[in-house]
C-alpha cells in the first residue's frame, strides 16, 4: 500500500471536520503511517471469493407495527443544547442575505 | 444495629441473603459502600459522578417496601455502578469526554431500567477511556484511574473505573462495555470477573455508540454466582435495539454447581506463543489443570487467523467510530466552541477542542479507511478477514465446548508506560478482540497473582449464545481452584 502523505492527512482532516495544527499533523502522519503499515499484513491473505462480514448476526430488516409511540418532548430535546431560543436549536447564519 | 463495616467486602448474593434474613438493611449496605468510597476513591479514582444522596434515598425506599413484605426484585439493595457511557436520567453521562461533559441524558438505557426494576441501588458513574477508546483508562479527559493492586499501575481499559470499583469494594457489581476487550482486559488487570456476552444478548439501547457491530454491555462481579445473578437481569430481547437477539434467555443460576466431566476445552495453539509472558502462561496452565482434574477433556485447537485480529479490529472499529462520532457537532448537545462564526467553524472548532487525542486519531484513521480509493483496500478487506476469523471459531467449536486462553499477555503495566505508543497500546487487546470480531461470548476470571502481586486472568470463550456453559466452567474452576484470590492491599 502507498505510504500516507501530509496531503492525505490534511484531506482526511477536512473530511472529518477537524482542525489540526502543524504539530498534530506531523504526529498523525507518523502514527497513522505506523498503524497502516501494521494493518498491511492483511494483504498476506488471499480473500478472493470470501463474502465480507458486515455484521455478526444473521438478521436483515426488523419491522414493528406502524403505530405512534411516545417521543421526547421539546423541552427535554432542547435541554442540553448549547444555544437555543426555546423552540429551535440555534446555529450561526448559513446564508449571506442582504 | 448490626456492624456495617464489612458489608462492602461481601458479594452481591451474600448481601441479598443478609438483607432478606433481616441481618441488615438496604440503607446500611448503601452506607457501607459510600463509606468505602470515601475511604479509598481518592487513591483509586474510579468514580466520575457519585450519587450519594440518591443512593441513600433509593435504599430507604427499598427498606420500606421490604418492611411491607413486598419483593423488590432479584437485585434488591445491591449497590451497582455504571460506566460513564450508559445513559441515565439521574446525574451526568459524559463518556469521560470534554465534548459531552455535564450532558444530562433525556432518556434512560434499557439495561439501566432493568437494573432499577430489579431493585438495584445505583451508586454513580465510573471512569473510562474517552468514548471507550483505549486499554488503560488514561484517555479519560477527567482523571486517570489507578489499579487497586498497585496504585502506580493502570486498571486496564476502557472500562477501567468499573473494574477498579468492583476490585476495591467500591461497588458490588459494575456494568461496562466491551468493543475489543474493554471488559475482560480490565477485569484481568484488577482481579475481578468480567464478561462480554454474545453480540445481541444484551440491549445496547442507551449505550453511547463506539463501534456498533462490536460493542456489547457486560458485568463486573466479585464471583461467578454474582455473574449468574446479574446476567439473569440484563439479558434478553429489547424492541428498542433492533440488533438484540430474539432468543430465550436461560436461568443462568442453573449453570452453578454443575460438573464439567462432559466438557471439552480447546486450547488455541496460536495464543500460546513466545509473546505470552511465562508467568501468565503458568497461571493459565495451572487453571486448566484444575478443570482437567474435575474431568474436563483438554485438546489443542487452531484459530489460524488470530494474528490478523488486531489489524482487522483497527480498521473496522475506527471506521464505525468515525461515523458514530460525527453526531457531536456542537448544535444539539455537548461542547460548542464560543468563537465559531460560521457553521463549518462551529463543527471544526467544537470537535477539535472537544475530542481528545486518541479519539481524534481514531476518527482520522476511520475516515481514511472509508475514504474514496481506500474503502476496498482496507474496509472491505478487513470485513473479509473478519469472516475468516468467525469461521475459525465455528470450526474450533465443532471440536470443543469452550476455548480457554490467557486474557492478556502480561499483567497490568505502569501508568504512562504505553501512552505515547498507540500501536503498543492496541496490541494489549491481542487475546480479546477476536471474540468481538466473531461476536462470541467470553469471560475473564482471576487465576492467581504474579510474584509481584498482580492479578492474572483466564479467558473462557464460548459458542454464540452459550453463556451457560461459560458460567458452568467458570464456576467449576472457582469452586475447585484451591486458593482465595484475596483483596487488593488498599488498607
Amino acid at each position: 500500500m502507498a505510504r500516507i502523505t501530509l496531503e492525505d492527512v490534511e484531506y482526511v482532516a477536512g473530511l472529518a471536520q477537524l482542525t489540526l495544527d502543524d504539530q498534530a499533523k506531523q504526529r498523525l502522519l507518523k502514527e497513522m503511517g505506523e498503524i497502516l503499515a501494521y494493518v498491511d499484513k492483511l494483504n498476506e491473505l488471499d480473500t478472493d471469493g470470501i463474502e465480507p462480514m458486515m455484521h455478526v448476526l444473521d438478521i436483515s430488516n426488523v419491522f414493528r407495527e406502524d403505530v405512534v409511540t411516545g417521543s421526547l418532548d421539546r423541552d427535554a430535546a432542547l435541554r442540553n443544547a448549547p444555544k437555543t431560543d426555546g423552540e429551535y436549536f440555534l446555529v450561526p447564519r448559513i446564508l449571506d442575505t442582504e | 444495629m448490626t456492624m456495617t463495616l464489612d458489608l462492602h467486602s461481601r458479594t452481591a448474593h451474600e448481601l441479598r441473603d443478609a438483607l432478606r434474613s433481616g441481618e441488615t438493611t438496604a440503607v446500611e449496605i448503601a452506607q457501607s459502600y459510600l463509606d468505602r468510597i470515601a475511604d479509598v476513591d481518592s487513591r483509586v479514582m474510579a468514580y466520575l459522578d457519585l450519587w450519594e444522596e440518591y443512593a441513600l434515598e433509593e435504599a430507604g425506599a427499598l427498606d420500606e417496601r421490604l418492611a411491607k413484605g413486598e419483593d423488590p426484585g432479584p437485585l434488591a439493595g445491591i449497590p451497582i455502578a455504571l460506566k460513564d457511557n450508559f445513559c441515565t436520567t439521574h446525574g451526568t453521562t459524559g463518556c469521560a469526554s470534554r465534548i459531552l461533559r455535564n450532558f444530562e441524558s433525556p432518556y434512560e438505557g434499557t439495561v439501566v431500567t432493568r437494573l432499577k426494576d430489579a431493585g438495584a441501588v445505583l451508586l454513580g458513574k465510573l471512569n473510562m477511556d474517552e468514548f471507550a477508546m483505549g486499554s488503560s483508562t488514561e484517555n479519560s479527559s477527567v482523571q486517570p484511574t489507578h489499579n487497586p493492586w498497585d496504585i502506580d499501575r493502570v486498571p486496564g481499559g476502557s472500562s477501567g473505573g468499573a473494574a477498579a470499583s468492583v476490585a476495591a469494594d467500591e461497588a458490588a457489581i459494575a456494568l461496562g462495555s466491551d468493543t475489543g476487550g474493554s471488559i475482560r482486559q480490565p477485569a484481568a488487570f484488577c482481579g475481578c470477573i468480567g464478561m462480554k456476552p454474545t453480540y445481541g444478548r444484551v440491549s445496547r439501547y442507551g449505550l453511547v455508540a463506539f463501534a456498533s457491530s462490536l460493542d456489547q454491555i457486560g458485568p463486573f462481579t466479585k464471583d461467578v454466582e454474582d455473574l449468574a445473578l446479574i446476567m439473569n437481569v440484563i439479558c434478553g430481547r429489547d424492541p428498542l435495539d433492533a440488533t438484540s437477539a430474539d432468543l430465550p434467555v436461560p436461568d443462568y443460576s442453573e449453570s452453578l454447581g454443575r460438573e464439567v466431566s462432559d466438557i471439552t476445552i480447546g486450547l488455541p495453539k496460536e495464543f500460546y506463543t513466545d509473546a505470552l509472558n511465562d508467568e501468565m502462561r503458568a497461571k493459565v496452565d495451572a487453571a486448566v489443570a484444575v478443570l482437567k482434574e474435575q474431568g474436563a477433556r483438554v485438546i489443542e485447537v487452531s484459530l489460524p487467523h488470530t494474528d490478523y485480529g488486531i489489524a482487522v479490529y483497527y480498521i473496522i472499529a475506527p471506521a464505525e467510530a468515525s461515523a458514530n462520532l460525527a453526531r457531536f457537532d456542537g448544535v444539539r448537545y455537548g461542547f460548542r466552541h464560543p468563537d465559531a462564526k460560521t457553521v463549518e467553524d462551529l463543527y471544526k472548532l467544537s470537535k477539535s477542542e472537544g475530542f481528545g487525542r486518541e479519539v481524534q486519531r481514531r476518527i482520522m484513521l476511520g475516515t481514511y479507511v472509508l475514504s474514496s480509493g481506500y474503502y476496498d483496500a482496507y474496509y472491505l478487506k478487513a470485513q473479509k478477514v473478519r469472516a475468516l476469523i468467525r469461521q475459525d471459531f465455528d470450526r474450533a467449536f465443532e471440536q470443543c465446548d469452550v476455548i480457554i486462553t490467557p486474557t492478556t499477555p502480561t499483567a497490568a503495566f505502569k501508568l504512562n508506560e504505553k501512552i505515547d505508543d498507540p500501536l503498543q497500546m492496541y496490541l494489549n487487546d491481542v487475546y480479546t478482540n477476536s471474540a468481538n470480531l466473531a461476536g462470541v461470548p467470553g469471560v475473564s476470571i482471576p487465576c492467581g497473582l504474579t510474584d509481584t502481586g498482580l492479578p492474572a486472568g483466564m479467558q473462557i470463550i464460548g459458542k454464540p449464545f452459550d453463556e451457560e456453559t461459560i458460567i458452568r466452567v467458570a464456576h467449576a474452576y472457582e469452586r475447585n481452584r484451591g486458593f482465595d484470590p484475596g483483596k487488593p492491599p488498599l488498607e
